[in-house]
């Protein structure tokens, strides 16, 4: 008998087709040791000296495939990138699956082959996945929910705790390339240069790690943009983050589709950017190491961070125009508007 | 970052700025200037321009958003169409989070129901054409900026056969409003900022009113920051001289005359009605509802169990729309009613004069206009 | 109630054209301003174009802003 094109509910159910799947349209591009052994559990070798670090993810995309990326290119790379911000070397992903049935089985091949090429760019490895299947109707195509292990070094000391008054802030590329372009997909904006960045960043982090200077704390800018970012970091650091909107590293691609939905590019989110906080001391240095990388052009200092005001905002910006305004924690997600 | 256009160039924002302290100090008093236009409205807080204005000028927001002036019972009303069976509500962004009696579009989404965000009435139609065994109701709010796009769309409908798309009208006009805050004793507005994209819809001509009816300067201006602040600069002017007039500031967009062929596709579905606006109440002529021979189009006419609505209880939205007060003044502001949270819709709409005064202009340093 | 944007029309055909803004390009309907012509500057709000930009009215704003900013602090 033919195989089926779309997925069926027996896809899921454990049993020969279940196992046709496996073989044929994930382990030839997941192949690795731990994967091909297809036990339970993925057995690793020992971990490098250092923490490890473990982090969790879900994602689900509209549409799921888009100029610069895909669901599976884009849930290894959201993975592997919380863990390269936290200063964890990334060793091992977990890859599962829901499924919904009616899934065309040749867009389900574009999510495998996205991840595997997203691991491979991050020099990463699936080392376990699972897959169950959901009623037509029940599932949004398909969710992808990973988890991420990685190593940090002995006296690498990266988080929020050591954000400071008088740190810069610096984003590693412009901003809102990503949800731009899933949003300009979604309401029939075109164009050439419109490309999600998304990307894995663990060779990025790396290198800014290693340029000798004294980084605080980094983020990935995701859903609800830089502004979003900041409030977390401010928030939890106890601080008062100025942003200067002259700075702004802001596509002219992206500049439009926000303007024509009446988005803010300050809430809108990358998937292939860091934000970090550094003394204002080592920012050049920084800078300079991540302008050097492919995946840190356009890098620029943003910001800086300042004491908390009583009463005071925790985020603000200094316009164009020399007057400071409060940047708002979004009620929700940034919905297009007419007004 | 590319540089900004020269509307926005900050040398000559700075330098207008500069100009309006001077023309300030002409005046004899302090004047109220009333921006009627929720673009305006976001617009303003975004580039801080409240900030460089003077002391004796103080700009106020008032009802400009169509998604603050509409109605609870027209969110209850869009709700229940969304409960409906067979039915797709197809709605702008602004109105998701909109509360209404029980809850908002985006909760009753959230239990089931078919409620989509589209860009353009166009998408709305297409989803209809997508989906012929459906209802498809778009939810039509908005000014007379939007209400051409409405009437194109269902032009289209017409000519396509296209059955199975409805409206629910929720349209309102700009000038019976401004005529009633004018007659209104509690409202103290000397001067107003025109809103630029209506007036290329309706021209110019349509606000003479303000002026040879009431005596108000009135100025047609664009969104940029250059473009508010020759306004400002230019009612100043005319209070300082005491000649009220209505000037277009944005001739680069708007004619005297407007246009025509969207003014014509209007009046071909529309005709005006006496509807409520939240906060104002009911203001004679200042809606538009589908004309008779359209019923076929108008969700209006379907049967659904629409709640008797509950207005929210302390909410001054009203007084926040005439002007009357600011927002700080309810005492629901930034406690019980915030952008999470919001009780009245000036809060929910991101240009609503709460939810922007609540981002941009609560916690500014100093100055709390 | 008034996003609307600035954007050149690039294609047009009877009712439906392609306006573009810095490289974004979507299909706009032209059934309000069916005179636009090919290359006119044109506002477009909510998929429609509802009005074209007059290019000298455009022209003479601009110079004008120019003249303000460079007389800044001299009158």
């Amino acid at each position: 008998m033919k195989r089926p094109d779309t997925i069926l509910l027996a896809h899921g159910g454990g049993g020969r087709l279940t196992q046709e799947l496996v073989r044929e349209v994930f382990l030839p591009s997941l192949t690795n040791p731990a994967l091909a052994t297809l036990s339970d559990s993925a057995i690793l070798e020992k971990l490098p000296p250092g923490r490890p670090a473990l982090t969790t993810d879900a994602f689900v995309v509209d549409p799921p495939v888009f100029p610069g990326g895909d669901l599976g290119y884009l849930s290894v790379c959201g993975t592997v990138n919380d863990l390269a911000v936290a200063g964890a070397r990334p060793v091992a992903l977990t890859w599962a699956l829901v499924l919904e049935e009616g899934l065309e089985i040749a867009l389900l091949q574009t999510f495998v082959e996205g991840a595997a090429r997203a691991a491979a760019e991050a020099g990463v490895a699936i080392v376990a996945g699972d897959t169950k299947v959901v009623p037509h109707g029940k599932g949004d195509r398909a969710y992808v929910v990973t988890a991420g292990l990685g190593v940090v070094p002995p006296k690498r000391d990266l988080g929020d705790h050591r954000v400071a008054s008088g740190d810069a802030v610096v984003v590693s590329g412009p901003l809102g390339d990503h949800g731009a372009t899933v949003m300009a997909c979604r309401h029939k904006l075109g164009g050439e240069g419109l490309r999600s960045d998304c990307a894995p960043l663990a060779a990025l982090a790396e290198l800014v790690l290693k340029a000798g200077a004294e980084v605080h704390a980094m983020h990935d800018p995701t859903r609800g943009g830089l502004a979003t970012t900041c409030h977390e970091v401010a928030s939890r650091a106890g601080v008062r983050i100025v942003l200067e909107q002259a700075a702004i590293p802001v596509r002219p691609q992206v500049r439009s589709v926000c303007e024509l939905l009446g988005l803010d590019p300050l809430y809108v989110a990358c998937e292939g950017r860091i934000v970090l906080f550094l003394p204002d001391r080592d920012s050049d240095r920084v800078m300079k190491a991540l302008n050097g990388h492919p995946l840190g052009q356009g890098s620029v200092r943003v910001g800086s961070v300042a004491a908390a005001q009583a009463g005071g905002a925790p985020v603000v910006l200094q316009t164009l125009y020399n007057t400071e305004r409060p940047l708002d924690l979004l009620a929700g997600s940034e919905l297009p508007r007419i007004c | 970052m590319s540089a900004p256009s020269p509307y926005g160039e900050p040398q000559a924002v700075a330098a207008l700025a500069e100009r309006v302290m001077k023309a300030a100090e002409r005046l004899s008093r302090r004047v109220t200037l009333m921006e009627v236009c929720g673009t305006h409205t976001h617009a303003i807080a975004a580039a801080g321009l409240r900030r460089l204005l003077p002391a004796k000028v103080r700009l106020i927001a008032g009802p400009g958003c169509p998604v603050c002036v509409t109605p609870v019972g027209y969110v209850d009303r869009a709700e229940a169409l969304a409960r409906r069976p067979g039915t797709i509500v197809t709605t702008f962004g602004d109105l998701l989070r909109v509360p209404s009696s029980r809850g908002s579009l985006e909760r009753v989404r959230g239990e089931g129901a078919d409620v989509r965000i589209v860009y353009s009435p166009r998408d709305a139609l297409q989803i209809a054409r997508e989906n012929p065994g459906s209802t498809v109701v778009f939810l039509a709010v908005g000014f007379e900026t939007t209400v051409p796009t409405v009437a194109a769309a269902l032009a289209e409908a017409e000519s396509d056969g296209v059955g199975n798309f409805l409206i629910l009208s929720g349209h309102k006009i700009m000038p019976p409003p401004m005529r009633a805050l004018a007659r209104d004793p509690e409202v103290q507005v000397d001067g107003y900022l025109l809103p630029g994209h209506v007036s290329v819809i309706t021209g110019s001509n349509a606000f003479a009113f303000v002026a040879e009816e009431f005596g108000i300067p009135a100025v047609v201006v664009g969104f940029t920051p250059t473009d508010v602040l020759r306004g400002v600069e230019a009612l100043v002017g005319c209070l300082a001289a005491g000649k009220p007039e209505v000037i277009n500031l944005y001739s680069r967009v708007v004619r005297p005359e407007g246009n025509t062929t969207a003014q014509a596709l209007v009046a071909r579905f529309f005709t005006t009605a006496d509807v409520v606006w939240r906060g104002l109440g009911s203001i004679p002529g200042s809606g538009l509802a589908l004309r008779p021979e359209f019923a076929h189009r108008d969700a209006a006419l379907l049967e659904v169990e629409v709640p008797e609505p509950v207005e929210p209880a302390g909410c001054r939205c009203g007084e926040v729309l005439k002007g009357s007060i600011d927002p700080p003044e309810c005492p629901l502001f930034a406690t019980a009613c915030t952008p999470t949270s919001p009780v009245g819709a000036c809060m929910v709409s991101s240009e609503g004069t709460c939810a922007a005064w609540y981002r941009h202009e609560r916690l500014a340093t100093g100055d709390a206009r | 109630m008034c996003l609307a944007v600035p954007m050149k029309l690039i294609e047009r055909s009877e009712a439906l054209g392609v306006a573009e803004l810095d490289g974004v390009r979507r299909e706009v309907s032209l059934m309000l301003q069916p005179d636009a012509k090919l290359g006119d500057y044109v506002l477009v709000h909510a998929g429609y174009v509802i009005g074209t930009v007059d290019e000298e009215e455009a022209q003479a704003t601009i110079e004008l802003l120019r003249q303000v900013a460079d007389a800044r602090g001299t009158w």
